[in-house]
């Protein structure tokens, strides 16, 4: 109802309901031979112009998705150009993926209209979306490892160009035409993240996709690849194509897209000009509110060791037989105090590594001391109760049991504590008194506490977790990507309520992918490469791009000592800007 | 229970009203076809159904489904398939009633003794199973359907002349000694034919349960590794110990399942003890939602139709329309749940979505101000 009048005022306003319904659309393969090249700033009451004379690529209109335990969709409303790089900003939870999943078919919405190049479109699946030229790159990638490029790209669409030299040219030619590199014969398990995710824009690009949807193509990669990404990105922008581009890294945003649009609570609120807003302002208009920040300046860390962890080594048999080192001679102490934060592209480790401090995973050889008292051959429960709170990596699968109520979810984890139980007994009245307590104090909006889980955001279960995992005064927490998924309120709450217990003498083992954040939160900083710490870190004087590069190998030893040293001041006060932008 | 959502109460009933309704269309539409009249039928069922002596027959006969439904509902409540109720409760009355046959102690502690075999046998068979599990990853799925057959035939060998069988001579068939009648239990007498006395052991067996399962930190782990494995073990539950429990549990209550048989009705264990009951007790779990209070009602509906199906034949119907209206009604059990959970779901979606809707236009004013 307030959409109309907001999105008159900020978005390009609807094209006319007389939009000729029967009209025949251009056919798909004139739209993009016509490129709009006009550098236009952002189209405010001349849009319905636009609309008129060249279709925009994509039209949104009054989007409504009512959604199990994920942040429902309603009233979005988009306008995606031709030939644009349009960026689609929120918080993770907003509500971006779902829309997005919308526009490829791959979910309905219950509302509103969906226009692709001016006509009406309604897609069952996605091979409707394909068929109508758009292509998606998910965030988590749909490769066969075992086959080659090649394969992998002709996979299930064998009948576009065949499977031999056709198809080989066909995809030579795609990849020289923007600039992928694509090498058509290497297997897939061969290649690095970034050359997967360039495989996985030429496969789209391979079934005739104009329009392209990234969903968060850069939370997989280290700052370089970022930039060979938007570097191909232009490239698809010059060749006529539209990309939609999901991010909630800001700065990253500004520097590629054409246009941005904000969501927030599953609805859109609002446009922005790259070229007129500021990280800060964005940030702003994303959250509602004004940005936190994860910066802990004042240390706090004593010489008391919490954890020691030494000599850890785990090995892993897959399902070839073959055994695999996972965690190679590990060994750090986490003081009193002290957060010590571990970097790394995901799967190098780290899951591991928290799966053995909280004995979920036997180790093969390595001793663990929590607070002077021998913890390797306790078990997972017999931690818990001697201190470490944990927030899991994968809320869903470790942090929650999703049909269950959240009064019953408070008491995961804790079954043996007070106020969880008295004796043998559980004690559901104070469970559930403690929940509420939770739910109020947390800020995890819910209908109430008798709801499952799963009836929740992302978001306020995570501030659930960390509610509880708080409540029970941890010695040690370990926190595994703790905002991720979570939104710009929340987050810093969470960051608020790490450093206050780390005040009171909590020990923090932090893994995040979020490079902002292991610099702002921790005190120290370890870098985890195959299964090894690598290199440490300063987090007072590193930024991104160094512990970037140490994540990807080609650092190691200590950081701080590399010959860039003299510079770091510079560079650290750089890191404070794009860690602003970032979030 | 001092927060008690009408809501989710009608929804919990719902799918077991609606898979019987379901069931009951299903079986007029087959005798639709058969050329029979569908409403007398049911008219017959419910008649016979409920005179008094079928009344005492359904509840004798809702004592061991009872039981056998429980020992199932353990199972499912871990997210563990334990088809081999049958078995398990076959082997303990048959080892159960080779004790008690062989001892001449008085009652009081005899038939404890005979009891606890039962549920010592049961608890062991099914722990074959559970171990199967936790250390070569065999599914108690296949283990319990082949221990199915094997304590079969454990029973066969061991239920013979010189072994543990003794010839009855009369009715040409070979069972266990006697119980002497000291250590029969006692029963409830009724105009008609007596309600067997275990009933009161069966309730207590279901206050139990619920109590273990929602008022124990035991229950409270058990439950969560149903809901959860990958949650359950973060958060420190040991899900081999936990499947290795459960299954000793699962088994000790089916060792029950025989005991009314055995200890107010026949006395011994012959060739013809009563079978399947355990698979009974799959349906019956289902049907109940393994809650207990909703397992009594499948138990006794169970034997409710049973009992129809006699009075069904004096009629001339086919009594196997009784086996129609069974199978429907588990299969209208799995898809009235499916249906029911999904509009659940739904209902939760409109609440959270709604709320977020409210929070939503408030976020676009600020930001349109």
């Amino acid at each position: 109802m307030k959409s109309r009048c907001y999105a008159r005022s900020v978005l390009p306003a609807a094209p006319s309901p007389s939009l000729p319904r029967y009209v025949r659309p251009p056919p798909p393969s004139a739209a993009p031979s016509e490129p709009r090249h006009r550098p236009e700033p952002f189209p405010r009451g001349e849009c319905a112009i636009n609309a008129s004379t060249s279709p925009p690529a994509v039209e949104l209109r009054g989007i409504t998705k009512r959604f199990p335990g994920v942040v429902a969709n309603h009233d979005i409303d988009i306008t995606v150009r031709s030939g644009t790089v349009h960026a689609l900003v929120g918080e993770n939870g907003a509500g971006k993926s779902t829309l997005m999943k919308i526009l490829y078919g791959m979910q309905k919405p219950d509302e509103g209209t969906i226009a692709i190049h001016g006509e009406p479109a309604v897609f069952g699946d996605p091979g409707d979306a394909i068929a109508r030229g758009i292509g998606m790159v998910h965030q988590h990638f749909m490769l066969a490892d075992n086959l080659t490029v090649l394969e992998n790209v002709v996979l299930g669409s064998e009948k576009t160009y065949g499977i031999g030299g056709r198809a080989r040219a066909r995809i030579a030619e795609i990849s020289d035409a923007y600039g992928l590199g694509v090498r058509p014969d290497v297997l897939v398990e061969d290649l690095g993240v970034a050359d997967r995710q360039r495989v996985e824009i030429l496969k789209v690009l391979y079934r005739g996709a104009r329009i392209l949807i990234l969903d968060e193509p850069t939370a997989v990669l280290v700052p370089q690849e970022v930039d060979a990404l938007f570097e191909n990105l232009r490239g698809l922008k010059s060749e006529g194509l539209t990309v939609i581009f999901i991010s909630h890294k800001l700065g990253e945003v500004l520097s590629v897209a054409d246009e941005i649009t904000v969501i927030r609570r599953g609805t859109t609120v609002g446009g922005a000009d790259p070229k007129k807003t500021t990280a800060r302002q964005l940030a702003e208009l994303m959250v509602g509110s004004e940005l936190p920040s994860p910066e802990t300046r004042e240390s706090t860390v004593t010489t008391e060791p919490m954890l020691t962890v030494q000599g850890l080594r785990m090995f892993e048999t897959d399902s070839e037989g073959v055994e695999r080192t996972v965690l190679d001679d590990i060994a750090f102490t986490i003081h009193k105090g002290e957060v010590l934060g571990i970097a790394g592209v995901e799967g190098n480790g780290q899951a591991e590594l928290v799966e053995a401090v909280m004995g979920m995973r036997g180790l093969n050889a390595g001793v663990l001391t929590l607070d002077g008292k021998d913890i390797t051959r306790t078990p997972t429960r017999g931690r818990r109760e001697d201190g470490v709170g944990y927030i899991p990596e994968d809320r869903h699968r470790h942090g929650l049991l999703l049909e269950a109520p959240l009064w019953e979810n408070r008491i995961l984890g804790h079954v043996t504590e007070r106020p969880n139980s008295r004796g043998f007994l559980i004690d559901p009245g104070a469970a559930r008194r403690d929940t509420e307590r939770i739910v109020e104090e947390y800020d995890v909006r819910t209908p109430g506490i008798e709801v499952p889980a799963a009836s929740l955001s992302g978001g306020n279960q995570q501030k659930l977790i960390v509610g509880r995992e708080m409540s029970h005064l941890p010695k040690l927490l370990i926190a595994a990507h703790p905002t991720r998924g979570v939104d710009v309120g929340a987050q810093a709450q969470i960051w608020d309520q790490i450093r206050a217990a780390r005040r009171e003498g909590l020990a923090v083992l932090l893994i995040s992918a979020d490079l902002d954040e292991l610099i702002g939160l921790s005190d120290t900083l370890r870098v985890m490469y195959r299964g090894r710490l690598v290199a440490d870190a300063d987090p007072a004087t590193i930024t991104p791009q160094e512990l970037g590069s140490a994540m990807t190998g080609a650092a190691a030893g200590h950081l701080a000592h590399q010959p860039e040293d003299p510079e770091a001041p510079g560079e650290s006060g750089e890191s404070g800007e794009s860690g602003g932008e970032d979030r | 229970m001092k927060k008690f959502d009408k809501d989710r109460v009608l929804l919990g009933l719902a799918a077991p009203v609606l898979s019987v309704l379901g069931a009951l269309i299903v079986t007029g539409l087959v005798l639709l076809a058969s050329g029979k009249e569908p409403f007398h039928a049911f008219h017959v069922m419910l008649t016979y159904g409920s005179k008094s002596d079928s009344q005492v027959y359904i509840l004798n006969k809702a004592t061991p489904y009872y039981l056998s439904g429980l020992a199932v509902a353990i199972g499912f409540r871990m997210n563990l398939f334990n088809i081999g109720v049958d078995g398990q409760y076959r082997l303990a009355a048959f080892f159960a009633a080779a004790v008690g046959g062989s001892m001449s102690i008085p009652g009081i502690i005899q038939i404890p003794i005979i009891i606890l075999t039962a549920m010592v046998v049961g608890a062991a068979w099914a722990a074959i199973a559970g171990v199967l599990k936790v250390t070569r990853g065999v599914s108690e799925v296949i283990s319990t359907i082949m221990l199915n057959s094997i304590a079969g035939i454990v029973i066969g060998y061991f239920l013979q002349d010189g072994r543990l069988g003794v010839t009855d001579k009369l009715a040409n068939t070979i069972t266990t000694k006697p119980i002497p009648s000291g250590s029969h239990l006692f029963n409830f007498t009724t105009q008609t034919d007596p309600v067997v006395g275990f009933i009161v052991f069966a309730g207590l067996a279901g206050v139990v349960y619920w109590f273990v399962l929602s008022r124990t930190r035991f229950g409270f782990d058990l439950r969560s590794v149903g809901r959860s494995e990958s949650a359950a073990q973060a958060s420190g539950v040991s899900v081999k110990k936990m499947v290795i429990v459960s299954m000793l549990i699962s088994g000790a209550m089916a060792g029950l399942v025989g005991m009314s048989t055995l200890l107010n009705q026949s006395y011994q264990f012959s060739t013809d003890f009563p079978a399947g009951i355990g698979f009974t007790g799959i349906a019956v779990a289902l049907l109940g939602r393994n809650n207990p209070i909703g397992i009594a009602v499948g138990a006794l509906l169970w034997a409710f139709l049973e009992r129809a199906s006699n009075g069904l034949e004096f009629e001339g119907y086919d009594k196997e329309i009784v086996g129609v209206i069974q199978g429907a009604i588990v299969l209208a059990v799995v898809i009235a749940y499916e249906l029911v959970r999904r509009y659940g779901l739904a209902r939760q979606q409109r609440q959270v979505g709604a709320e977020l809707a409210a929070a939503g236009s408030d976020d676009k004013q600020e930001v349109t101000a």
